[in-house]
């Protein structure tokens, strides 16, 4: 796939290749450096959690039914609970939207529609989380209180998320669909299978790596998201029982009590961080094994 | 006949199905529409009364209920200039060597993917929590707009580069060879042939990023601060427009209407760069393949 | 999509890369990247200079964020009379006052409660004063709770408004997260322990909460006075309950008949600067008496 393929370059005069391998070199330096920010982001998130880590702290995490850390209780068990249901929720409703999106801007919509869907999808993708927020807090969330209250709830911050990463399935699932050979879809057509199941059975499959990838990506977001889902889900720690009861979730936790905490209970808020930085480690694992597992253009074996 | 009734019957419960599931494909677009139209409304109908030129230009008064938003959108922009400026240069360097020097399965190389995926995960809210600390306390930053925008680079760095890196290795092979084949250095080769020919994932890295730092809240609130005044320079603090909505409406009696109105500022603000960066990038990249 | 369609293959390119002109584009092409790195890097490099010279007197408050918008209005005020000035308001919570503080990496840390014990090391200015009242929705028909049914609702032995003389509807507690002053002061006031609330929402800031009780006809909360009645006359769905006999408004706060009272503010740890006494100085004045009502606070 690269150029390091032919790495034969002894027809090149040798200033362009000196040229060529000192950039290689400084490249790699650069790279390197950026992975180093995560070693940075992570040992400073294990040092600030430390005093409470160290002190066997994390055994208190699934321990302590509650969080008050001002109290000496620090039951973190349910935001992660919440923070998981939270970004199922959201991944379930956005990924049949979004796919669905994907297929309409792709097969079903005429030219000049598809590409108004899309500047669509780009604005909503373009919309800040706060402005979610604020209009999740003053009109979803009334609107689910008058049926269920207290309103503010784990289904509030599911539909809000999933409005939010809703954009990043549907445009990646359209790249890969667009990605796919013209041919595949025209020998689908030839062979008499209809639209339906050129798109279900045909294109979908063929693309699946890509929307796949483009889902986790989306679930990754979704997990990080801060603001709205402060704004809307409640924030009271406790397992998410029902769609109807308020959630807190570990993003929500940092920034709804970081600016107020002070020795153990903001070392408890770095250890939410350092929690939620290894959901996110696991999920990228997830992300990248489904690539490996599923090459571009299996469809052709 | 009788084989033939099947078929009939067959096709007629295909057709069904058929319209079914255009059926859904439509209303689901439709239902999407719906949503961000509501979302969209909702600012509009909020926002507009309170929209001036004046708005714009003007400082706030009276904790943002009054006045305007003018040095809040110079932060803002300063704020972004910085992350791109740090962070755009980088990332095409890092995406080039992961995409054009490194061998496919290579070890070190997909830690360096993987270490970027986690990184790209990590909430922004962490990334404030570390840029505090780091550009703000360690390097003695202090809260500014420059604390902030390199906050903001680590946080949209990781997304552009994978962005970009797999516009890079969607480049068809055959240029490459053609390169080669040519005598172009490898050097060469990148600048002149790749990175014009991905051209559209380099922006489409852009827009993610530039989306993601205009937008952000939770990252900046601890590096690059809360003063509402126009900024004298790169190390003054300076409030971003997302932090004024946070503030204006969760913090600040009466400060819906500003709140929403910069909501639409910032939304036609994010739409505005954009299309610029579309633009910029379209002209630039593709005129220097024409050219060269 | 252009440049794919641009350039078709291989063969027009050698067709175009073999000419002399390549090279000379080439470097062309790289002088003016260059030229841009210079100018941008010397642009970045300019605007942060001038802050060397520019600002020679610099004071930084941060804390409370219920004191942020009030010492920001008075910082303004106050670098309008003294050219030269620079005052930086960073806002968080009481406890990042004090901590800032302690740590010198504010002049000025604003806390929104006095004092504690603890922090003997500190000297407290007060600016202002602002009441904690309980909010319901507008159209919530009880008039008036005791302390003791407000504490039964808030530990969950009370669940519907039924029980307390209202309409047969579920209630929504809501309370404050942990760490905010108002919070301590109300856990305070009820002698009641945070881990003992059973809430249905647990909100950050004032306005949050007033937005919450807002959108729900069976919601409960407690925020700041000045804001709730601001709000209330604008006319939005809230109603202040009375406390204690007590109407909860901010005439009653300001004569200092209102049970739940706090004061905002100013701490500095030790000697300080003279620009930060100048300025403490200031912000109790009568030349900003207007600014403490404008934002829906009492004057000490």
């Amino acid at each position: 796939m690269t150029l390091s393929a032919h790495n034969s370059s002894s027809h090149l005069n040798g200033g362009a290749a000196r040229t060529d391998r000192n950039l290689a070199r400084l490249l790699a330096l650069l790279a390197g450096g950026c992975a180093l920010l995560l070693v940075l982001i992570l040992g400073f998130l294990l040092l600030e959690a430390w005093p409470l880590l160290g002190s066997g702290g994390w055994r208190a995490f699934i321990r302590d039914s509650g969080w008050y850390p001002l109290e000496g209780q620090f039951g973190i068990a349910p935001m992660v609970w919440a923070s998981l249901a939270v970004t199922l929720g959201a991944i379930v409703l956005a990924l049949p939207l979004g796919l669905a999106s994907a297929v309409f801007v792709r097969f079903y919509a005429p030219p000049k529609l598809a590409a108004g869907y899309r500047l669509l999808l780009n604005l909503l993708a373009g919309i800040p989380s706060v402005v979610f927020g604020l209009w999740g807090l003053t009109q979803l969330v009334p609107l689910i209180a008058s049926w269920q209250p207290p309103g503010a709830s784990l289904l509030a911050a599911i539909l809000v998320l999933a409005l939010m990463i809703l954009p990043t399935v549907a445009l990646t699932s359209a790249a890969a669909l667009a990605a796919l050979p013209a041919d595949l879809l025209a020998g689908a057509a030839a062979l008499g299978i209809s639209r339906k199941g050129q798109i279900l059975r045909v294109a979908i499959p063929a693309a699946r790596a890509g929307i796949v990838s483009g889902a986790l990506l989306a679930a990754v977001r979704a997990l990080g998201e801060t603001m709205a889902v402060l704004m809307v889900a409640g924030n009271v720690v406790q397992n998410p029982s029902s769609l109807f009861a308020p959630v807190r979730a570990l993003t929500a936790n940092i920034a709804l009590e970081m600016a107020y905490a002070t020795d153990l209970h903001r070392a408890g808020l770095f250890a939410s961080g350092l929690l939620l930085t290894l959901l996110v480690l696991l999920l990228a694992w997830l992300a990248a094994r489904v690539v490996q597992r599923a090459p571009r253009g299996s469809v052709y074996e | 006949m009788a084989k033939r009734g099947l078929e009939d019957a067959s096709t007629a419960a295909g057709t069904i199905a058929e319209r079914l599931f255009t059926l859904l494909v439509w209303g689901a677009a439709a239902l999407v529409v719906a949503m961000l139209l509501w979302v969209l409304g909702d600012v509009l109908v909020m926002g507009l009364s309170h929209l001036s030129w004046e708005f714009i230009v003007a400082a706030p008064e009276d904790a943002g209920r009054r006045g305007g938003i003018g040095p809040i959108l110079v932060s803002t922009l300063l704020i972004l200039l910085v992350a791109l400026a740090a962070a755009v240069p980088l990332g095409l360097a890092v995406a080039v060597w992961l995409a054009e020097f490194t061998r496919r399965g290579g070890r070190f190389a997909n830690s360096i993917r993987l270490t970027l995926d986690v990184l790209a995960g990590v909430p922004s809210i962490v990334y404030g929590l570390f840029g505090n600390a780091f550009f703000s306390l360690y390097l003695g930053l202090g809260f500014s707009l420059l604390a902030g925008g390199l906050t903001l680079a680590c946080m949209i760095l990781p997304v552009f580069i994978r962005t970009c890196e797999a516009g890079l290795s969607m480049v068809n092979n055959d240029w490459r060879r053609g390169a080669l084949a040519l005598g172009m250095s490898r050097t060469s080769a990148i600048w002149h042939i790749l990175l014009p020919a991905a051209a559209p994932a380099i922006v489409a890295g852009l827009i993610l990023g530039i989306g993601r730092a205009t937008a952000e809240t939770a990252a900046l609130i601890f590096t690059s601060g809360y003063v509402d005044r126009m900024p004298g320079s790169l190390l003054d603090s300076g409030r971003a427009l997302a932090v004024h909505i946070y503030d204006l409406s969760m913090n600040v009696s009466g400060g819906d209407g500003a709140a929403y109105a910069s909501a639409l500022i910032l939304i036609g603000l994010i739409v505005v760069l954009n299309t610029l960066a579309q633009w910029l990038a379209e002209r630039w990249l593709s005129r220097r393949i024409l050219n060269s | 999509m252009m440049v794919f369609t641009c350039v078709p293959g291989p063969g027009r390119l050698q067709k175009k890369c073999l000419g002399k002109t390549y090279s000379d584009k080439n470097a062309t092409a790289r002088a003016g990247l260059c030229r841009a790195a210079v100018a941008l890097l010397g642009l970045l490099l300019l605007l942060a200079s001038q802050s060397l010279w520019a600002a020679s007197q610099r004071l930084v408050l941060t804390g409370s964020s219920t004191v942020a918008p009030l010492a920001l209005e008075m910082a303004k005020r106050y670098e309008q009379q003294h050219p030269g000035v620079r005052i930086d308001v960073q806002t968080g919570g009481s406890s990042r006052g004090i901590l800032d503080a302690r740590r010198g990496l504010a002049d000025i840390g604003m806390v929104s409660r006095a004092l504690q014990a603890t922090e003997g090391d500190l000297t407290a200015y007060t600016i202002a004063m602002d009441g904690i009242g309980i909010i319901v929705h507008r159209s919530n028909s009880v008039a008036a709770l005791t302390d003791q049914q407000i504490v039964a609702i808030y530990r969950g032995q009370i669940r519907n408004w039924r029980e307390v003389g209202g309409a047969d509807r579920p209630i929504t507690v809501v309370n404050k997260a942990e760490g905010r002053s108002t919070l301590e002061l109300f856990l305070q006031y009820f002698g009641l322990k945070n881990s003992q609330i059973r809430a249905q929402v647990i909100i950050g800031d004032n306005q949050q909460g007033i937005k919450t009780v807002a959108g729900n006809p069976g919601a409960i909360g407690y925020v700041s006075i000045g804001s709730a009645e601001y709000e209330e006359q604008r006319g939005t769905a809230l109603r202040l309950l009375p406390m204690a006999g007590h109407s909860a408004s901010v005439a009653n706060v300001a004569r200092g008949e209102f049970p739940l009272a706090r004061q905002l503010n100013l701490v500095v740890v030790g000697q300080s600067s003279p620009l930060a006494q100048q300025f403490i100085a200031f912000a109790q004045s009568e030349s900003v008496r207007d600014l403490i009502s404008a934002q829906f606070f009492v004057a000490p």
